[in-house]
C-alpha cells in the first residue's frame, strides 16, 4: 500500500474515435456512385414519374419500389437552400469557408446535399445556378465532386 | 475511366472524433504507477472495495476514493471473448481473448486481452499475468501491459469470483 508523497498533475492526451467502415451501397445506389466515376450523375425515376437524385430504392412520397429507369440529370442545377460554414473542419469538403446546400439538378424533383465554393455567403441565393466541380480523379464516391461552384463566378 | 471497370459495390464512410482526454487526479496516479510498472487502485472508505483503474469516488457510495492500494499484476479470468475480426487500432494477432481480469488486490475487474495461451484453454477462473513491455519502454499508457498470459496456478472456483462480474 502506498500514499503519493506529492500532489500530482492531471494527465492529458489526444484521443482519437475512429470507425473506417465500408458499407455496401444496394443495387440503386451502385449506379449513382458507378457513375460519378464516370462523371454522370444519375437519379431513378419512381413509379409515379418522379426523377431522385441521388436515388433511392423506394419513393418516399408512397413507400412503392422505384422502377428500373435510371437517369441522367444535371450536371447543373440550382440551390434550393443552404448554410454557410464559416470555419471548416478538418475532413468537411473544403478548407476554406464553403456553404452546405440543397442542390436540385436539373432533371430531377429531388435535392441532394453538397459543398458550394463561392467564397463569400454574400454570393449565394436560394435559386443560384451551380455546376460540379469534378475531381482529376474519380473513384465512384461522392467527393468525386470535389465542391459545386456559381455559375455566374467568372 | 476504362469500360471494364465493375459497377461501385461499396463506399467508404468513416467516423472519426478527436478528443483531448484528461485523464483526471486518481486516472492521472494510475497512469504514473503504470509507467513504473505499479498497478494502483483506490479503495472506498466505505464500502472497502478496491477500483483499479481508480476513478476517484466510489459509484455504490458515492465517496471521494483517497487511499492508494497497490494491486498485484496477478489475477484471474473472470469473463472473455474471442475476437475474430480485425481492428486497425489493435495490433494482436487474429483470434485473441479479450477478458476481464479480476486482479489480485482488487475488486474490480480490468479490461486486457490474453496471448500465450491457446484459445480454447481460455477459461472463467484461469489465473494470468501482466505481461508488460520493456522497462525502458514503460510510459504513462495502458499500452505498457502488451497482454495476459496464463500461470501456473491452480484454477479459482466460480462462487469465489461470482461478485466482481
Amino acid at each position: 500500500m502506498t500514499q503519493p508523497s506529492e500532489t500530482l498533475g492531471v494527465l492529458s492526451a489526444p484521443h482519437v474515435l475512429e470507425y473506417p467502415y465500408r458499407r455496401s451501397v444496394g443495387p440503386v445506389l451502385s449506379r449513382f456512385f458507378t457513375g460519378l466515376r464516370e462523371r454522370r450523375i444519375v437519379g431513378v425515376r419512381t413509379r409515379a414519374g418522379r426523377v431522385l437524385c441521388p436515388p433511392a430504392e423506394a419513393d418516399s412520397e408512397t413507400g412503392a419500389a422505384v422502377s428500373d429507369e435510371f437517369v441522367e440529370v444535371g450536371p447543373g442545377g440550382v440551390i434550393e437552400s443552404w448554410t454557410w460554414v464559416a470555419r471548416p473542419r478538418p475532413k468537411q469538403p473544403l478548407a476554406r469557408p464553403f456553404a452546405y446546400a440543397l442542390i436540385r439538378l436539373d432533371g430531377a424533383d429531388t435535392a441532394m446535399l453538397h459543398a458550394v465554393d463561392a467564397g463569400d455567403p454574400a454570393r449565394l441565393r436560394t435559386g443560384a445556378r451551380v455546376r460540379p466541380r469534378w475531381r482529376a480523379e474519380t473513384v465512384g464516391a461522392i467527393d468525386d465532386i470535389e465542391c459545386f461552384e456559381l455559375e455566374d463566378a467568372r | 475511366m476504362s469500360e471494364a471497370a465493375p459497377p461501385v459495390k461499396t463506399i467508404k464512410t468513416p467516423m472519426r472524433l478527436e478528443f483531448q482526454y484528461t485523464a483526471g487526479v486518481a486516472t492521472s496516479r494510475f497512469l504514473r504507477g503504470i509507467a513504473q510498472g505499479k498497478i494502483l487502485g483506490q479503495r472506498c472508505p466505505s464500502c472497502g472495495k478496491v477500483y483499479v483503474p481508480p476513478r476517484g469516488s466510489c459509484p455504490r457510495c458515492a465517496v471521494a476514493t483517497e487511499q492508494e492500494v497497490e494491486c498485484s499484476d496477478k489475477g484471474t479470468v473472470v469473463t472473455f471473448a474471442i475476437v475474430r475480426v480485425p481492428s486497425e487500432s489493435l495490433d494482436v494477432p487474429l483470434p485473441f481473448a479479450c477478458v476481464h481480469v479480476l486482479l489480485d488486490g482488487a475488486d474490480v475487474p480490468f479490461f486486457s486481452v490474453v496471448q500465450e495461451c491457446p484459445l480454447e484453454q481460455v477459461r472463467i477462473g484461469m489465473r494470468v499475468q501482466a505481461v508488460w513491455v520493456p522497462k525502458e519502454e514503460l510510459a504513462p499508457t495502458l499500452q505498457s501491459i502488451k497482454w495476459f498470459r496464463p500461470i501456473d496456478e491452480p484454477d479459482v472456483p466460480f462462487e469465489k469470483l461470482q461478485e466482481h462480474l
